[in-house]
């Protein structure tokens, strides 16, 4: 379906201006300020993290405080009529259940950091998130019980199912 | 009689005739509003004997003020569009957010030489394209538990979307080399994102504001989301708000499902907790699609699975959309089998459960498992059995 580009193509010959810059000149130029505002979704590499830390030991008081209403005293995911929330601890440590199946920690820092707890999203502290972020690997066999989570050990972090991340066949990898 | 009476006797019989009735009575026939604040004449309503209606698909999220994620009624569907109210949504069951496209923007950022953004009046200014393209969830799968298809297939719907190829919006901007992915993000309360592979993007994607014919519903994304056909439906990213051109995936937490959806048909009539009340003709009527292009045929079978028979297609056959097809039947009353099989035009066939099973290495009773659903798109031909008394009811392979 190139259709699209060859529309583009056309629309280029006919205004009789380069392929390769704008052609209508509609939208203005976002400040470095709001891109960085909204650009909060971290990268597989961590390179948009932000500053913060926090421990597993930590994060399981947040977790008794903010999360088990929905999601169990065990994580274990629940059915209620408050909402249907995943299993988030794992039984199995060994296979890919529940946060076992995401291939980078940064996925689930970031879904914390900006989804997290429904309803109450981005009211969660940097510190809280990565807390949480801890909490929920180490409880997972992922990490140790001591490793601190910040912007620079969380992306280190390989997790279980790293292997098996298979991209679309129209990229390289 | 005086002129007055005689004018009021003209009405009164005017409006018994326009409403069909056959007593004096006359309701009031006062303009009513609709539920947007418009009379029914501003802004139509349906008869009130039409009551088919969306329903939770339960055991998802609710933001507790009774929205939930929605499953399209398309037992009482014909032709191929969905009615825009009726058009099923999936977002952890929150409401939408309330945009002011005044104030809404897409943004444009990340390994481009330009960032921009966008106000939805200039998209509108843009070069725009329409197309016809269903959409569906790739967790549209039946569970025990469903008795209806649109309990187990209702997570679909197909709609005609208009907006601006993201190709031209990238152009604007003007792509970075070692760019190969974008990442789109919505403007809902969690922030909803997707990477979408960058050639996908140039090759078939558009930001759309219209809906058949109107501005986005809310639960579709009122103002502006993201089209990416045949892709699941956590790709097309509704409320969008930027677009970040990358070189790697971001992996958001549905990253695994990436590829597009396979061929997958249903008979929607007669299907699950529908009664036919007598032995006699029918039109077995349904649903085919395929998120690799068109449809190119539809088998119907109504002895189990023994015999196929090619079904009509009933309408527009369009690239990665709902396409109507049909059978004429003779039901004789006898408890039976009926299920359809597609075939896209890139030569995907619709698996039986037996194929299906085969090609992931499972038991037959293993295809409606956790395992297997979260495996991917589940698109198995979909069995209905008929009892003798009329009674239909799903047919699972246990």
């Amino acid at each position: 379906m190139r259709r699209y580009s060859i529309f583009l193509l056309a629309l280029f010959l006919t205004g009789g201006v380069a392929a390769e810059g704008p052609v209508f000149h509609l939208g203005k130029t976002p400040t470095d300020a709001e891109i960085q505002a909204i650009d909060t979704l971290a990268d597989q590499d961590g390179k948009i993290l932000p500053k913060g830390r926090g421990t597993a030991a930590e994060g399981g008081g947040i977790f008794a405080l903010r999360c088990v209403v929905c999601h169990g005293l065990n994580g274990e995911g629940t059915d209620t009529p408050a909402g249907v929330a995943p299993m988030l601890i794992a039984e199995d440590k060994q296979g890919t259940e529940g946060i076992r199946h995401l291939h980078f920690a940064t996925t689930l820092f970031s879904f914390i950091y900006r989804a997290m707890p429904m309803n109450e999203e981005k009211s969660l502290s940097e510190d809280q998130a990565y807390a949480l972020a801890a909490f929920l690997l180490y409880r997972n066999g992922v990490i140790q019980e001591d490793e601190e989570m910040n912007a620079k050990s969380l992306p280190e972090v390989i997790m279980p199912n790293r292997d098996a991340w298979r991209p679309p066949p129209e990229t390289s990898g | 009689m005086t002129d007055k009476n005689l004018g009021s006797r003209r009405r009164f019989l005017k409006g018994g005739a326009a409403l069909g009735l056959t007593t004096a009575v006359v309701p009031a026939v006062r303009s009513q509003e609709s539920s947007d604040g418009l009379s029914r004449s501003a802004y139509g309503v349906r008869s009130r004997y039409v009551t088919s209606k969306r329903i939770g698909d339960g055991g998802n999220n609710s933001d507790f003020e009774s929205e939930y994620n929605t499953l399209s009624p398309i037992q009482n569907q014909v032709g191929i569009i969905t009615p825009s109210a009726l058009h099923f949504n999936s977002s952890h069951g929150a409401s939408p957010p309330d945009i002011d496209p005044h104030e809404h923007e897409l943004m444009i950022h990340g390994l481009v030489d330009r960032p921009l953004k966008f106000t939805m009046a200039e998209l509108q200014r843009l070069p725009f394209i329409s197309r016809i393209h269903f959409i569906e969830c790739s967790a549209n799968y039946p569970l025990p538990k469903d008795v209806t298809v649109q309990h187990t297939h209702g997570k679909t719907s197909c709609s005609e979307w208009t907006g601006v190829p993201l190709s031209l919006i990238l152009n604007e901007a003007g792509v970075r080399s070692g760019a190969k992915w974008i990442v789109a993000e919505g403007a809902d309360r969690d922030s909803h994102s997707k990477s979408i592979p960058l050639q996908r993007a140039l090759d078939s994607c558009f930001v759309a504001y219209g809906q058949n014919g109107g501005p986005l519903r809310p639960h579709q994304g009122y103002p502006l989301r993201l089209m990416v056909p045949g892709a699941g439906g956590f790709s097309h990213v509704k409320w969008l708000r930027r677009i970040k051109v990358v070189d790697k995936p971001y992996l958001t937490p549905s990253e695994r499902f990436n590829e597009l959806h396979g061929p997958k048909s249903v008979i929607t009539f007669p299907s699950g907790g529908q009664q036919l009340l007598e032995r006699g003709y029918y039109t077995i009527s349904g649903l085919a699609w395929s998120g690799a292009g068109r449809i190119q045929s539809v088998e119907v079978s109504t002895d189990g699975g023994r015999k196929w028979q090619p079904a009509s297609i009933n309408g527009p056959v369009l690239p990665v959309a709902h396409t109507r097809f049909s059978l004429a039947w003779n039901w004789n009353g006898k408890e039976t089998t009926i299920m359809s099989r597609c075939t896209d035009d890139v030569g995907q066939v619709q698996p039986t459960a037996v194929e299906f099973a085969r090609s992931r290495g499972v038991s037959v009773d293993k295809v409606l498992s956790r395992e297997v659903r979260r495996q991917g798109h589940w698109n198995l031909v979909f069995p209905w059995k008929i009892a003798s008394d009329g009674q239909v009811q799903h047919h699972y392979w246990v």
